[in-house]
């Protein structure tokens, strides 16, 4: 085996013992089961738009309305129709789905700095929808007075509602599943294709690679669990706001995947950890929280642009 | 209803100019340098109260006059500080960084002049209703739309007739060039960015003189501007003052029959405008 080769296992098997045993030891450096569940959650929403900002090369600053959808869908579902935790999520999924196919449509044909204003723009839409639908969504305030269900698998029950560490649990499960499915396309066919797009769009057209086609599919894939995470999220918090909805969301996910890295599969994850726990103690810190972001933000694209793991790699 | 509906349109337009305004000077920016600035609204808000704290000392008009043009230096500095750095990089660092400053600049707004929604008062002059059957046209809304005509006017003049301008539009097709030629780009672009960041200090003292003053006052304009100018085609500055005017119209229009859905009827028409036609209204084919 190449030395490097076994680096990388190495560096796969650390990263899931920590993230297995995150209950036992997130108390002790000071953190909560909560933050670790949290931190999981984001880091699959930014892992997504990884796949395709990072392994596509396309710059989608929209997806924080695949996360909003997937956790409005979840959250009206178990409110409205079946207090069932497993349905609304997929009630969730499906709706992010189906959106980003159709808005993929629209826009798969766009390049660089225009398709990521269009995709801003096309996120507002749902943020507008949630805010103003009141009697529906709860508006501003929120949709809440509902809590994810107990799961009953006929043979087993999995009480994901009193027990933080059982919820944490259920969603790494998620993450996990997630993060194998992203990594197996990008080892297909399929997502060397995709490489070869980022690399070389034009090569790969003359090449006889329907490129459109492709976006569009790394498209749908990446807001598929950009919507799952979303999905996750409200189910976290019992509680789906339309801030989840809004372009700020968008652009945490994108400085998260570049924070860490966006041509590491890891990166996002490392970026999501960063970003969670810096904000959620500087929130805690100073009313100013939003000047330090801020900051973060310009000091990151002038000074690491490459990211924490780029910045590895490297040396 | 007749009036009903003029008054919206004519509510409509105004917002209009305003989104206009933004995204002009939004539009400037990127087609000279391909950088997005987030911060648009946040330049906007400064603007706004430079003006509220200029106006005890140079009145009204001098508020007016002056303000603007402080912002626009704060935007040249911001230009030679950091926005310069991003030239040449992946557009996502732009954003980024816009997006960064956006907060800064919001946050920034909020320690120096506080969170709470601040008075800016016009002259008495432009106050008064114009006519008593369309209760609407008062001097001020009138005002804000002439003033933001002759502005939009006056900068397609210096683009058209002038060294500077003809240097920015042959900058837009083909920068490289313009540089061969010995032309200095990186003050071009220095002049440009300011130019764009005036039109927001100018809008951002109109819509202080509207809205009241709040660190967040820019917030809600800086969408649409986007929307306006994919709706006007990129590249195209009199497609995104169309674009502008449009979905400032459109909104106005949805209040009267659908007021929930004044925010998300842009959107809607962006979409169309994608199906239909994806370069946009006025955008040049393959410039998408």
């Amino acid at each position: 085996m190449k030395p490097e080769r076994s680096w990388k296992l190495a560096a796969d098997a650390l990263v899931w013992l920590l993230l297995l045993t995150m209950p036992f030891w997130i108390g002790a450096v000071g953190g909560y089961i909560q933050l670790g569940t949290l931190v999981v959650v984001m880091a699959l929403a930014a892992t997504a738009l990884n796949f395709l900002i990072g392994f596509t090369g396309i710059m989608s600053f929209g997806h924080a309305a695949f996360f909003g959808l997937g956790g409005y869908g979840a959250g009206l579902t178990i409110k409205y129709l079946v207090p069932n935790t497993l349905l609304g999520m997929a009630v969730g999924v499906v709706t992010a789905i189906v959106a980003a196919a159709i808005i993929g449509k629209l826009i798969v044909h766009l390049r660089g700095i225009y398709f990521a204003m269009v995709t801003i723009a096309f996120g507002q839409i749902f943020y507008f929808i949630a805010f103003r639908w009141n009697n529906v969504t709860g508006g501003d305030d929120g949709l809440s007075n509902w809590h994810r269900m107990p799961i009953h698998l006929g043979f087993i029950n999995i009480d994901i509602l009193d027990s933080a560490v059982t919820f944490y649990y259920f969603v790494l499960f998620f993450f996990a599943l997630s993060l194998a499915a992203m990594a197996w396309a990008l080892r297909s066919p399929f997502g060397r294709t995709l490489l070869a797009i980022r690399e070389n769009e034009r090569r790969a057209r003359y090449l006889g690679i329907p490129v459109d086609n492709h976006i569009w599919l790394s498209w749908l894939i990446s807001c598929t669990f950009a919507g799952l995470a979303g999905t996750l999220y409200v189910l976290l918090n019992n509680f789906a706001d339309p801030h989840q909805l809004h372009w700020e969301q968008s652009g945490e996910f994108v400085i998260m995947a570049v924070l860490g890295g966006m041509r590491s599969f890891w990166g996002p994850l490392v970026g999501a950890t960063i970003f969670i726990v810096l904000q959620n103690y500087v929130s805690s810190m100073t009313e100013n929280w939003m000047s330090f972001i801020g900051l973060f933000f310009v000091v990151i694209v002038l000074f690491f642009p490459d990211g924490v793991l780029g910045i590895l790699r490297k040396a | 209803m007749t009036e009903l509906i003029l008054y919206n349109v004519f509510n409509g337009l105004i917002i209009g100019a305003f989104y206009a305004l933004m995204a002009l000077g939004l539009s400037l920016i990127l087609n000279l340098s391909g950088v997005i600035n987030f911060a648009h609204g946040g330049f906007l808000a400064f603007g706004a109260y430079f003006a509220y704290s200029l106006a005890p000392y140079f009145g009204f008009w001098g508020a007016l006059a002056a303000a603007p043009v402080l912002t626009a230096l704060l935007g040249f500095l911001v230009e030679r500080l950091l926005i310069r750095r991003l030239y040449g990089r992946d557009p996502l660092y732009s954003l980024l960084l816009t997006f960064g400053l956006a907060f800064m600049l919001q946050d920034g707004a909020r320690i120096v002049w506080g969170s709470e929604t601040l008075p800016f008062s016009v002259p008495g002059s432009l106050n008064n209703a114009l006519s008593a059957e369309y209760f609407f046209l008062t001097g001020y809304r009138v005002f804000m739309v002439a003033l933001a005509t002759a502005t939009v006017a006056a900068l397609f003049a210096v683009l058209r007739w002038t060294r500077i301008g003809m240097r920015i539009r042959a900058g837009v097709v083909d920068l490289e060039t313009v540089s061969a030629l010995g032309v200095n780009i990186g003050r071009l672009r220095s002049f440009n960015f300011a130019l764009g960041i005036f039109l927001a200090g100018l809008a951002g003292v109109l819509a202080a003189g509207m809205l009241g003053l709040q660190p967040t006052i820019g917030n809600d304009l800086i969408m649409p501007s986007f929307v306006a100018i994919i709706i006007g085609g990129l590249g195209s500055l009199p497609g995104t003052l169309v674009g502008g005017l449009l979905i400032g119209v459109a909104s106005g229009v949805t209040t009267v029959f659908f007021p929930s859905a004044s925010e998300a009827v842009i959107y809607v028409l962006m979409a169309l405008v994608l199906l239909v036609r994806p370069r946009g209204l006025f955008g040049e084919e393959g410039r998408q």
